[in-house]
């Protein structure tokens, strides 16, 4: 039975997949060797237990089209033009040198040149999947080697896309019997097609379906997109990745960025995994151990020339000599772009079989050195001397300091006074509305669910110094406050409290700044009826004041009890009585002096 | 036009200052602004007060002396109103050749603002502060009202003020049109 099995398969990859991963980044391998472990226990030369190789391959290849689609979203025009200098200077350089060194390398042990091409540049690409893995689990992004190599995965992001596009051009194209200009006609319909989505269609659609206000729509919608898109592309005959990559540039400046990579992100990651598993699988290990020294010929070279361009380069990048080695073991392997690169290239007729076979064996083995690489440099590099630690200069990203959490009547007025001072809050909101009228404001705004640390991080909370908490429900308030407090405690919160049991439950999270949202303006009302009725204004707001501070005292004082009901109450009461008395006495006192002290 | 500049926190228990202010405020052209029942929050609106000064051709700064200067919220409405560029610190400034006038109600006879007295110093000794507040902003400095012992000489001597007080900004309205 059809739906048995696809159960059946579930379970096996799933299992294999939860099996393999945490075994393998327990050892500091990473999660992408793990997958391809995965793949080759369970694939035809492993444990037998999928037989169906192509097909997985054929699907999960998707889960490349999301990574573009997220890569797309990243690149944000600003932060580019930003990195302008590493991402082109370096990024092109490394692939270059690279490129041309390993294309010389294929050529000479008898590939055809246009195989060789493809399959040179493929292999200059880095894995960005191990690399940004391998560098965060060390916290290295935020550190210049950590900048550097993100600047070079990044253009070979770029680089990929025209290499994926441009690799069937050098086989030999076959004649559908089309005449080229309808062929070139249909992609320049498709590109069109899909700048439009991207510009016009979504932006709208998307506020409308977010409107709604039912999540998982919006992720439904951010899939249809993604997978709408890709097949668009190929039908027209283009490469799918290159229409995600497009789809996901056009939206990067969209203010539904951060809610798209964070409901996308689960289902790359899935994919992804499937995709390395399935990679795996496909390993041909007949093929491999007919020809043991070739292999090990192409590992060893491949791995010989990047790190050695990479070290060479490094100094360029701006990464201290002392950590040279260290860039390029990082970014020696080949990546997940090869593989697709070579499937590109077979179907083509670029790259004979029996080639894309032995190539994707040693890409796997090169991703699977990485973490051997890195752990044998740090190991030389410890006994080399204890430390010599670089300070990890801040990334100066457009980050600002305040982070907005709700951005209702009350967060807003927060917002704006800050704003009239200069400093523009980062707001987070999931009202699409409230969004419209910030961006026309110039408020940088991430849509979404405030109580989602992604969604939090990604808005930078790392970096801000203080987070205004005034979304809508005590429950969200306090889920925000628990994340935020364990994490980042360095963060001064600045919170609203609904009423007076959200005040404690905040005081007693150590919330110090919390301010009850309707207590200020009902103390000003208090005060204008007191006017009305003859109290003169500097008098109504003594009385207020007086008000306040013993409300705040006796609210402290119901801060330890406040999880016990009766007694609540008990001290409420007693609070109330003491307060009258407090305001009967002074009254008595006022009205027998003649005016204020220090009259002399 | 003359403008009262009137600081009392409580102007209700006032018993002089009412007195005083009572004696005037019904003259035509004579303008009171009651610092604490337009401020309670300390909230000056400097350009407001700024406006206000500037049609004026007298004012007046009325108020009890606490601790031998003015209220808070009067000291406030002069580190406020009063700044550079506007009341100095520039070429014509806003308030030059205005005329000022202070009065004020102290809580002690005159002889205990004298050496040996309560306050070991005569009166004379705390004047500058407020008079050269008002020179530095290139006023003309009248002649103040001071009512000393304003809460225990009878209301005949208080009435005496009183219609001093009126008797002045009469004839300065007379004078000034």
């Amino acid at each position: 039975m059809a739906e048995a099995s696809v159960l059946r398969d579930a379970i096996v990859y799933l299992g294999a997949a939860v099996v393999c991963v945490p075994i393998l980044t327990r050892l500091g391998l990473g999660s992408v060797l793990g997958y391809l472990i995965a793949g080759c226990l369970i694939g035809p030369w492993g444990l037998g237990l999928i037989s169906d190789v192509d097909t997985i391959l054929h699907f999960s290849e998707f889960g490349v089209v999301l990574m573009l689609f997220l890569i797309g979203l990243e690149l944000d025009p600003k932060r580019l033009w930003q990195m302008r200098r590493p991402v082109f200077g370096g990024g092109s350089l490394q692939m270059i040198v690279c490129g041309a060194l390993l294309t010389g390398a294929l050529y000479a042990i008898d590939l055809p040149w246009q195989a060789s091409l493809a399959a040179g540049m493929a292999l200059a690409l880095s894995s960005t999947a191990i690399a940004v893995q391998t560098m965060s689990e060390r916290n290295l992004l935020s550190a210049p080697v950590g900048r550097a190599g993100f600047s070079v995965l990044l253009f070979q992001d770029i680089a990929a896309i025209p290499l994926i596009a441009l690799v069937p051009l050098l086989g030999v194209v076959e004649n559908s019997g089309e005449p080229a200009w309808v062929s070139a006609g249909r992609a320049f319909g498709a590109i069109a097609i899909v700048i439009a989505i991207g510009e016009f269609l979504t932006p709208p659609l998307m506020r409308l379906i977010a409107r709604s206000r039912v999540r998982e729509i919006f992720t439904a919608f951010a899939l249809l997109l993604v997978i709408g898109i890709a097949e668009l592309m190929s039908l027209a005959g283009l490469s799918m990745a290159l229409g995600a990559f497009l789809a996901g540039v056009l939206l990067a400046s969209s203010e539904y960025r951060h809610a798209l990579e964070t409901d996308i992100g689960p289902f790359k990651g899935l994919l992804l995994g499937l995709f390395f598993i399935a990679v795996g699988m496909s390993i041909d290990f007949g093929l491999v151990l007919a020809q043991p020294q070739v292999l090990a010929m192409l590992v060893v070279g491949l791995l010989a020339i990047k790190t050695t361009v990479l070290a060479l380069i490094a100094p360029r990048l701006g990464v201290a000599p002392a950590q040279r080695w260290l860039f390029a073991a990082l970014l020696a392997q080949a990546g997940e772009f090869a593989f697709v690169v070579f499937a590109v290239a077979r179907e083509a007729r670029v790259l004979p079989d029996a080639w894309e076979a032995l190539l994707t064996a040693a890409v796997a083995l090169s991703m699977a050195a990485t973490p051997l690489m890195v752990l044998a440099h740090e190991s030389l590099s410890a006994r080399r001397a204890v430390s010599k630690r670089q300070a990890d200069d801040i990334e100066a990203e457009e980050t600002t300091p305040v982070l907005i959490a709700g951005f209702g009547r009350y967060g807003q007025i927060v917002g704006r006074v800050l704003f009239a001072q200069g400093v523009t809050a980062t707001v987070l909101d999931h009202d699409p509305e409230q969004i419209d009228l910030l961006r026309r404001w110039g408020f940088k705004v991430y849509y979404g669910d405030a109580t989602r640390m992604d969604l939090l991080e990604a808005a930078g909370v790392a970096k801000a110094r203080v987070l205004v908490v005034a979304v809508d429900t005590v429950k969200d308030s306090l889920a925000i406050v628990d994340l935020v407090r364990s994490e980042y405690p360095h963060l001064k919160i600045i919170a609203r409290a609904r009423n007076v049991r959200h005040w404690l439950e905040l005081q007693e999270r150590g919330v110090e700044t919390v301010e009850r949202a309707t207590f200020e303006s009902a103390l000003r009302s208090a005060r204008q009826a007191l006017e009305a009725l003859g109290v003169e204004p500097y008098e109504a707001r003594e009385i207020a004041d007086r008000f306040r501070r013993h409300n705040l005292a006796s609210l402290r004082a119901l801060q330890p009890h406040f999880h016990d009901e009766a007694k609540t109450v008990a001290i409420d009461k007693s609070g109330r009585e003491e307060l009258e008395e407090s305001l009967r006495r002074d009254r008595e006192t006022r009205t027998g002096s003649r005016g204020s002290e220090g009259w002399h | 036009m003359i403008l009262i500049v009137y600081a009392h926190p409580h102007p209700g228990r006032s018993e002089a200052n009412r007195v005083l202010l009572d004696a005037v405020q019904d003259l035509r052209g004579v303008k009171i602004q009651s610092l604490y029942d337009r401020y309670p929050d300390f909230a000056i609106d400097a350009a407001a007060e700024q406006e206000m000064l500037e049609s004026a051709r007298l004012v007046v700064w009325q108020h009890p002396l606490y601790w031998y200067s003015v209220p808070a919220l009067m000291k406030l409405w002069f580190e406020s109103v009063l700044v550079r560029g506007w009341a100095y610190g520039r070429d014509r400034p806003a308030l030059a050749g205005k005329d000022c006038m202070w009065v004020t109600t102290t809580g002690s006879l005159e002889d205990a603002y004298s050496p040996g007295g309560k306050h070991d110093h005569p009166f004379s000794t705390f004047v500058p502060a407020v008079e050269q507040t008002a020179r530095f902003c290139s006023m003309n400095w009248l002649e103040p009202l001071i009512v000393h012992g304003a809460h225990v000489i009878d209301k005949a001597a208080l009435d005496i003020y009183a219609a001093a007080y009126r008797g002045r900004l009469q004839s300065y309205l007379q004078r000034h049109g």
